[in-house]
């Protein structure tokens, strides 16, 4: 028992951020917590990939001729490259649309939010609206 | 030159959207960005028009990008199944940006019109090369163009009300959450059979024969498509994004995003995992189908007690993707080929809705609820006639498309005697008349409040509009084309192979 779970210790790694970051995610009210969850989730999933294409005894893939020599698979890590990237714009984005709801709502808790918005019977018209002209 | 460009469609479709993407941003001018949108959605729809003609006799294009070959490049599939959600898709997109100008202009402001058209082209793009591409990875990059796009063009609804802001960043954090969960499904099937292409996927799982695993991987793409396809219960970011994103986007979205996502959802069932149905079978009877019903029944009663309109369509567009969801959950021939019926059926009805709402929303000036809108169909009848022949379609009225829709999806479910089914979906198009009826009484039966200041109809929208209102007349009476596509696409889905 011990020892499988040993040998998979990076698996346990990859479910306990993982879980880390959906907890963060669902429970937490500020936004910027929210959004942080998310990039720990995400990043759990690249450790997942990258310890993936890892192979036992294996080399970094550049062929040396011979053909006895055991290469780790390259591929995942190539993939996460492009996750990495997709992370980052969706944390930019992410960050962005909390400064303009905090320009907005002035606040990024959750809860305020949902208080502000139930406050508001009537969003702001831009023109004068079939009320306003009664 | 001709058939140079004939043999790269596939690829054309997505560079030509992604590469105007970026000329629009710059562009200052509100209008010229709108044309060089309108010629992208127009050449797009074009493209997809020309692969429809190609693929409709069971003919499949394999297109490689770069010359690489699958399984070790990424290799677009153009089957008649992926053509026709194409057509549908391009079709309404077309529609939907012919619609934008009057729509954008009453509510963003000009000097970010360009990069409103840019994200615009980016969602286009990307929904594109999520719908034709067979590599499992660049399945999830597409996915994520699309939806930060998606969320960038929900989150600039914020002019008119902030509410939009936090819609985008629930879109973008849940929508992300269930990329997330494709990405790891998709890790998981990777390490068992060493491939991403699905062909080579889906010819390899029965042999891989690692059973949990493989369940496991499995589960974690269905769910994080489900949260794309806005399936109940992960639905929610739903009304919110289409009800306080910008009227032109609600169309857009309401009429191609969520399919390109339940398409999707189709061929990791039929394509990927076709060739193991003690996993494919059990997850589409018993989680998609009552999901489905789950959705059906949430979306339509959420629609009935709500009072602001564009929210009571997003509720309902829950519902109708219940619908779609359901023909594919029963994974026979007829009912696969009902859910193309309804993908574009639906795309036809909502969208026209939703263009509609928009001319409403901008005639009045503010938010369109049951009180706003009271005797609009008096003064603005030719908007609000449009409005009347989409939400008929919607009932299921015979002599519109949304009548055909539920024709066949009721033919299938006989033919699978499975009549606890029927019995609900007959239950639930009951029920999608009362928000339907409640609306339409208040719009054509009730009189105008007095004093009432005259609405400007809204003419530039009446073109779209009305091409949308007559598609929905036109496939009621005569769906044979439709038919004979859906069930070509529900063949090739079923075929087995990608």
């Amino acid at each position: 028992m011990i020892e499988q779970l040993a040998g998979s210790w990076n698996h346990i790694i990859v479910v306990i951020l993982m879980m880390i970051g959906l907890f963060l995610v669902i429970a937490r009210t500020n936004l910027i917590k929210k959004l942080v969850g998310l990039s720990i989730f995400q990043t759990s999933v690249f450790i997942f990939y990258i310890s993936l294409g890892k192979i036992a005894g294996g080399t970094a893939p550049i062929l040396d001729g011979n053909p006895d020599t055991l290469y780790s698979n390259p591929l995942p890590h190539v993939l996460i490259l492009t996750a990495i990237v997709v992370g980052v714009a969706t944390t930019a984005l992410g960050l962005a649309l909390i400064l303009r709801i905090n320009e907005a709502f002035g606040s990024i808790e959750e809860d305020e939010i949902i208080e502000a918005k139930a406050r508001e019977s009537l969003p702001r018209p831009k023109r004068p609206t079939v009320e306003a002209a009664e | 030159m001709g058939a140079a460009i004939i043999t790269n469609l596939p690829a054309l479709l997505v560079v030509v959207p992604l590469l105007l993407a970026p000329v629009n941003s710059l562009l200052h001018s509100a209008s010229l960005a709108w044309m060089l949108t309108l010629i992208g959605a127009g050449s797009s729809f074009i493209a997809a028009l020309m692969l429809q003609s190609i693929t409709e006799n069971g003919v499949r294009i394999s297109y490689h990008l770069g010359n690489w070959e699958p399984p070790w490049g990424i290799e677009f599939v153009v089957d008649s199944a992926t053509s026709l959600t194409l057509v549908v898709m391009t079709g309404l997109g077309f529609i939907a940006t012919l619609a934008a100008r009057r729509l954008v202009s009453s509510e963003i402001n000009d000097k970010d019109s360009g990069k409103f058209y840019a994200a615009w082209m980016l969602v286009s793009g990307g929904l594109f090369g999520l719908v034709m591409t067979a590599d499992a990875f660049n399945l999830f990059v597409f996915l994520e163009i699309s939806a930060l796009a998606s969320a960038i063009l929900i989150g600039m609804g914020a002019g008119t009300d902030r509410r939009a802001l936090v819609a985008g960043f629930h879109y973008l954090v849940i929508g992300a959450v269930g990329a997330t969960f494709y990405v790891i499904g998709v890790g998981f099937i990777y390490a068992m059979t060493g491939t991403l292409n699905m062909g080579d996927m889906a010819a390899r799982i029965p042999e891989a024969g690692g059973g949990a695993v493989l369940h496991v991987g499995f589960g974690f793409m269905v769910a994080g498509m489900l949260v794309k396809a806005a399936i109940f219960p992960v639905h929610i970011w739903l009304p919110a994004a289409y009800s306080y994103a910008p009227s032109a986007v609600s169309t857009l979205l309401a009429a191609i995003a969520t399919k390109a996502a339940l398409y999707v959802l189709a061929r990791i069932v039929f394509t990927i995992f076709g060739g193991v149905p003690e996993i494919a079978d059990i997850a589409l009877s018993n989680v998609i189908v009552p999901l489905a019903i789950g959705g059906i029944f949430i979306g339509t009663v959420m629609a009935i007690y709500e009072a602001d309109i564009k929210k009571m369509f997003a509720h309902s567009s829950v519902a109708q993707i219940g619908y779609i969801a359901l023909g594919l959950g029963l994974a026979t021939p007829a009912g696969v080929s009902a859910s193309f019926i309804h993908i574009a059926n639906h795309a036809l009805i909502k969208g026209g809705i939703f263009m509609a709402i928009g001319g409403f929303v901008a005639a009045l000036g503010a938010r369109a609820n049951l009180d706003s809108i009271t005797g609009i169909g008096r003064r603005m009848p030719i908007t609000a006639t449009a409005f009347l022949i989409c939400g008929l379609s919607l009932a299921g009225l015979p002599l519109t498309a949304g009548f055909i829709s539920k024709l066949y999806l009721v033919r299938a479910i006989l033919e699978t005697e499975s009549y606890l089914i029927l019995a609900l979906v007959l239950i639930s198009s009951a029920l999608s008349v009362v928000y339907l009826w409640k609306i339409m009484e208040v719009m054509w039966m009730q009189p105008a409040p007095v004093r009432s200041p005259k609405l400007a109809e809204n003419p530039a929208i009446y073109l779209p509009l009305w091409i949308v209102a007559f598609g929905n007349i036109w496939f009621g009476i005569d769906a044979s084309w439709l038919v004979a596509a859906a069930r070509s696409a529900a063949t090739a889905l079923l075929g087995g192979g990608a």
